[in-house]
């Protein structure tokens, strides 16, 4: 259905671009969309008296498009998108980038200016940003759909409202001019999000495109159909919102409550407007054989379906070690870097990093219930810290085998009170990280800051952070061979999964050996009876 | 060459027998490698074909119990304790010092009492555990509709699968080996082909 209706739109559209260029208008990429747009929305924006503009901040773009969608911000007020944080649905902890640390970054908390480029709203440059104005939302992050808004990367959420030159801290020296996008043109030229939109924050996660999540990186904008099924043009050309539906501006499909085994399966007919499940559209029984039907109720789809992650050529961040950061060349200036692949593998600013491309998950079983650690727990610090373990086991009947991207991390913890600790990296202060190098100064910043208990003394400890695989679903031809799993090599796909009896791989050794002896037994048997035949036969033609 | 020649194996009987043991074979091979034991075809074509045989092989028997009962042959499988000594002392003696075969075959008694014996092992034994591991393996899926996902688990029934598999293995390879006994090395599979038995060959 979602085919058809996708193929209807792909046609209209270039039926109207053909239109286009016989008139001889010229057809650029956002006149293209444009086309789209209008050819579904029943409103043509570009003709509306409140966005006759001209605009001069996020804000005053806001307060236009509330003029008209009047609940639209109170919505978005409601979603994580604004608030950075929920309640876990199982344990009731507040969870969120408000109160856990992860172990790319760690938190925004103190650093806000840098991370709220990625907020869905205008402003939040401290902890003292009102989060009750709905003014402050930003529409444009999401339903510009020219393709040219873009928020800045230091201005809490602002885009630039004039060109400005700006020299990256890791990029090549020297200054870059930024251009301040037209955001009246944009205002008049706004509709559904498409990829784009949320691959600008979302295919960055961590502070880089694909640093984070390795199923999420900027290929997937426009991906070949090798690389992800659903949303290649040749494919199902879906955008995130079709599969990640909204309800009320509140997005479908959570990290915190992700659904490990749907169990609604179809949505329609009786549509919970939730798509975020390969079940939703797929249903409970989705292959041709029974026999690999069987496997969806211990198996994730996207065990199968996803043999690698980072299969678009952007790699992915697979270590990263703050204990590291802070050195100096002979200069006396910050060191970075590169690699023969033109990625940073080191930076004073961060520590040593690795990467990966087309990585083999790693496999757990999960329920969907995740355990994050927030700022203030405590915790042993004899061991490795995972910083959100996720729950399940075979005996679960709500858990399936799900893959992961873990994450290796080493970061600062406080080593008295035995709690993770922020640290203030980004800011034109006396104490930043970024700016000075010093952890005593930058940790005591931001734990001042947050108000959190802070001993004053510091360690380093190795995280680890499980993000389970979803995008980059490959065609079904290239789904992962049965005997990847199905193996007694060592290197089994599921070689960790050791609470199942797994055909191909285990077997009772008792039974095995009594039956490799009988077989053996019965070939030997034939053997020495056939020679004791041969033999006694040959006596008796000698005597004869 | 004064031998008499009996027709003994029907051609629905040779018909029944050589599929079977190709089918047999299949499963062997491809069993095994289920099994983890060896990658020839690859996981997945190894369980298909498993399937298919199996799948075969059940209509196969279907026929075959069917021909059994309306032509009387499933008497051949009754056992008899008489004369298993004797046939024991063949094997392990007589057949060494080219002492005559205590039994010859007829048409309404084409197996030695010890092969009955074995048969009936194989078909009450062997291929029930064979047969009811399989199908359970088979229908994974549907036991919790079955109700029997309280009473069972994947390994057990793989494990008595296994069992199973290397019970008829090891009964194949003795079988085969015993085709090599009759009056010369392949007078037997020369007979289950042809269906023709030379009788009497010990006094020709």
């Amino acid at each position: 259905m979602i085919k058809h209706l996708v193929r209807l739109v792909i046609t209209g559209l270039m039926a109207s671009s053909l239109l286009a260029q016989a008139a001889d208008i010229p057809v650029t990429a956002s006149a293209a969309v444009n086309v789209k747009t209008s050819s579904k929305s029943t409103t043509d924006h570009s003709k509306l008296e409140a966005l006759k503009g001209p605009f001069k901040t996020g804000p005053e773009v806001t307060k236009a498009c509330l003029s008209c969608h009047n609940t639209a911000g109170h919505q978005v007020m409601k979603s994580i998108h604004w608030t950075w944080e929920t309640k876990n649905p199982t344990t009731g902890k507040l969870v969120g980038k408000k109160w856990t640390a992860n172990n790319f970054c760690g938190s925004p908390i103190s650093n806000e200016a840098r991370c709220t480029s990625c907020h869905a709203g205008y402003g939040w440059a401290d902890k003292n940003f009102d989060f009750t104005n709905q003014d402050n939302v930003d529409c444009l992050a999401c339903h510009d759909n020219t393709g040219t808004y873009k928020k800045f990367g230091t201005d809490a959420g602002h885009p630039l409202y004039a060109d400005r030159e700006f020299e990256p801290m890791e990029g090549p020296p020297g200054k870059k001019m930024f251009k301040a996008p037209d955001l009246t043109q944009i205002a008049q030229h706004v509709g559904k999000p498409g990829r784009a939109n949320c691959g600008a924050c979302h295919f960055s996660g961590g502070g880089g495109d694909a640093v984070k999540h390795g199923d999420l990186d900027s290929s997937l904008k426009n991906p070949p159909r090798e690389l992800d099924v659903h949303m290649a043009k040749d494919g199902a050309n879906l955008v995130c919102a079709d599969c990640h539906t909204f309800n009320a501006h509140q997005p479908s499909g959570s990290r915190y409550a992700a659904t490990a085994k749907d169990k609604h399966g179809f949505d329609l007919p009786k549509d919970d407007h939730n798509r975020a499940t390969c079940e939703s559209c797929h249903g409970f029984v989705p292959h041709k054989e029974a026999k690999i039907n069987n496997h969806t109720n211990k198996v994730a789809c996207q065990t199968c379906h996803i043999p690698e992650f980072a299969r678009g050529g952007i790699a992915t961040k697979m270590l990263w070690d703050w204990s590291t950061a802070g050195k100096m060349d002979a200069a006396g200036k910050p060191l970075f870097i590169k690699d023969d692949h033109g990625h940073l593998k080191y930076s004073a600013a961060k520590g040593d990093f690795e990467y990966g491309e087309n990585v083999r998950p790693e496999y757990k079983w999960y329920n969907g219930i995740v355990h994050p650690v927030s700022i203030t727990d405590k915790f042993d610090d004899s061991k490795v810290l995972e910083l959100n373990r996720v729950e399940g086991s075979a005996a679960d009947p709500n858990s399936r085998i799900w893959p992961f991207k873990v994450m290796r991390g080493k970061q600062a913890y406080d080593t008295e009170n035995k709690t993770l600790v922020v640290n203030h990296v980004f800011g034109d202060d006396d104490t930043a990280l970024w700016k000075h190098y010093d952890y005593a100064k930058s940790i005591k910043a931001g734990m001042d800051y947050a108000g959190f208990p802070y001993s004053g003394k510091f360690g380093f400890i190795e995280t680890r952070m499980n993000w389970f695989i979803t995008h980059m679903v490959a065609p079904k031809e290239k789904a992962v061979p049965c005997q990847e799993c199905h193996t007694r090599a060592a290197d089994g796909r599921l070689a960790e999964i050791t609470d199942i009896y797994l055909p191909g791989r285990d077997r009772n050794t008792l039974v095995d050996t009594l039956g490799w002896l009988a077989i053996a037994g019965a070939i030997a048997a034939g053997l020495i009876h056939g020679t004791a035949r041969f033999i006694s036969r040959r006596r008796q033609g000698s005597k004869s | 060459m004064s031998s008499e020649r009996i027709y003994i194996y029907k051609r629905y009987e040779r018909f029944w027998h050589w599929s079977q043991a190709l089918l047999i074979i299949t499963m062997m091979i491809t069993g095994f490698e289920v099994h983890g034991t060896y990658t020839l075809l690859g996981f997945k074509k190894a369980v298909q074909l498993h399937t298919l045989a199996a799948w075969t092989l059940i209509t196969l028997w279907a026929f075959t119990i069917f021909w059994q009962f309306t032509t009387g042959e499933w008497r051949q499988y009754l056992p008899s304790l008489k004369n298993v000594m004797a046939m024991v002392h063949y094997y392990t003696i007589g057949i060494f010092t080219n002492a005559p075969h205590p039994f010859h075959k007829t048409v309404v008694q084409k197996h030695n009492p010890l092969q009955r014996l074995a048969y009936l092992a194989l078909l009450a034994f062997i291929s029930p555990l064979i047969w009811g591991s399989g199908l359970l393996y088979l229908f994974y899926g549907n036991w919790a509709n079955l109700g029997v996902d309280r009473y069972l688990s994947l390994e057990a029934v793989a494990v008595a699968h296994t069992a199973g598999a290397f019970m008829i293995t090891a009964f194949f390879f003795i079988h085969v080996y015993l085709t090599t006994t009759g009056h010369t090395v392949f007078a037997h599979i020369k007979a289950m082909i042809t269906g023709w038995e030379d009788a009497d060959e010990h006094h020709a």
